[in-house]
């Protein structure tokens, strides 16, 4: 089975593990961001605990939880070591007087920082939420689901914790606005017909889900 | 001269051009003032004016890469102001005029910089990797005999057009210079499409583009992020969109040939 790995640790075999594993894990934002719009019904956090207390237990969830924590191992570590691969292309001399900003974008240069600052948000994102809940025994709700909504509150009472998050959502707008077009033309999906409406989608995908998720500490610090 | 501008006024410029004695020695930037340059010459015109004076002076004059200096042999390279082939977009360097500068301008001069393409001397670099990426599949193998009819082989115009398109790419190595990866995959992806478009390039279609991806990643070029840089600078306008086509092609390729090693 040699041609798998060959394929697969090929340059366009590693920018096609990019592009799969982002498309997958921007289908992840979209379920969780749905999940967690609960947080502004204004019932509590009834109906979010007890989604919350779903997500945590059903059999099917956690298997997709496995798959979810490969696509982001995955995505994680091909673009880190891609970054430093191209980097050594590059060469140690650089250009004395080099204007790469007249002939392209800031943000689709800057991914792999973009994306480091994603990764520190979502370390410290695992530990405000899914740690506790997994591993520590948190108070229940007059449901008798785990109270995931005080969690939340607790968290979004710390203005380091509310600025660390919305700073992290502009990140992942500026990942978002290269990233989900430039998957499509990794796996070759490009053509004149549909190629400027995977671009428009993928403005409106990139700022609809930031501004959203960037909405929730603030709403939690300023109107709760 | 025929063609001259009788208005156009002499110029006084400062180059600041990188010397490296060979591929083994450190290089650095050293300051050349050229006068009277006429805004008529081309670039390389302006350098062979710096040569003659360096000669004069028994210094030693500035190697770089050129050949037809008329825009289509792809052997000019040189970075110009931080920009591949100078600032003027869809132009080799030796196509660049210097009436696209000024009176008093300071002209930053530099080689393609890229782990596969070693700097030989000052301007001069080797891009033999791209040779060595063309012989492990950019070609057909036909038979010689007798010689075909024209039009034999029917090719829908559009599609003619697109391979065409991809076959203007001259090879200068411009895309790889620009790219923040030095990814040399507008290279690859226009002799790959070009090829995989007309029905010559379908006997080998899947052995090449495997054995071009390969060769590629072997001589030492990054993978690409999409950007566009390459695109942007590249002389003759060869698109993104070869880009796509070469990573269905290799796609395509790797789940369908026979190839299992």
């Amino acid at each position: 089975m040699s041609w798998i790995s060959k394929t697969f640790s090929s340059s366009i075999g590693r920018k096609i593990i990019m592009a799969v594993t982002g498309l997958f894990l921007c289908s992840f934002l979209v379920v969780h961001l749905v999940g967690n719009l609960q947080l502004f019904k204004g019932d509590n956090g009834v109906a979010f605990n007890a989604y919350s207390e779903f997500m945590g237990h059903n059999p099917i969830i956690r298997t997709l939880e496995i798959v979810l924590v490969l696509g982001f191992g995955f995505h994680i570590y091909e673009g880190l070591a891609l970054a430093i691969k191209n980097r050594a292309a590059r060469g140690s001399q650089g250009y004395v007087s080099n204007h790469i900003e007249q002939n392209s974008s800031w943000h689709s240069r800057s991914m792999a920082m973009l994306g480091s600052i994603v990764l520190f948000f979502l370390i410290v994102h695992l530990y405000n939420f899914f740690g506790s809940l997994r591993f520590t025994d948190v108070p229940r709700d007059a449901n008798g689901n785990e109270d995931a909504y005080s969690l939340v509150l607790e968290a979004f009472r710390n203005p380091l914790y509310v600025a660390l998050y919305v700073v992290a959502q502009f990140a992942l707008l500026y990942h978002l606005l290269h990233g989900f077009s430039s998957a499509f033309q990794t796996l070759g999906l490009v053509h004149r017909k549909y190629t400027p409406a995977i671009k428009f989608l993928g403005y409106g995908f990139s700022i609809v889900v930031c501004a959203a998720f960037a909405a929730m500490p603030i709403y939690f610090y300023f109107f709760q | 001269m025929a063609g001259s501008n009788p208005n156009a006024k002499p110029m006084n410029l400062t180059l600041k051009v990188w010397r490296q004695q060979n591929r083994t020695t450190q290089g650095n930037i050293v300051d050349y003032q050229v006068k009277d340059i006429s805004p008529d010459m081309s670039f390389l015109e302006m350098l062979d004016v710096l040569n003659e004076d360096l000669l004069r002076r028994g210094e030693e004059p500035v190697a770089f890469d050129h050949d037809c200096r008329e825009g289509i042999c792809g052997s000019c390279n040189l970075f110009i102001n931080g920009r591949a082939h100078g600032p003027e977009q869809g132009t080799t360097t030796c196509q660049l005029h210097m009436r696209k500068f000024s009176d008093g301008d300071t002209i930053t001069i530099e080689p393609w910089r890229a782990t596969a393409f070693p700097v030989n001397k000052d301007l001069s670099v080797d891009r033999s990797a791209f040779d060595r990426i063309i012989q492990a599949g950019g070609y057909i193998s036909i038979n010689t005999g007798g010689t075909p009819d024209a039009n034999e082989i029917p090719i829908p115009k559009d599609i003619s057009d697109r391979a065409f398109e991809a076959a203007t790419c001259i090879g200068c190595g411009a895309c790889v210079a620009s790219c923040k990866n030095a990814s040399a995959m507008l290279f690859v992806s226009a002799k790959v499409s070009q090829l995989a478009l007309l029905p010559q390039g379908h006997v080998e279609r899947k052995t090449r583009v495997e054995n071009m991806v390969a060769q590629m990643d072997l001589e030492g070029f990054g993978a690409c992020t999409n950007i566009g840089s390459c695109a942007a600078e590249c002389p003759v306008g060869i698109s993104l969109e070869n880009i796509a086509i070469l990573n269905q092609e290799f796609l395509a390729a790797k789940a369908t040939s026979n190839n299992l090693v």
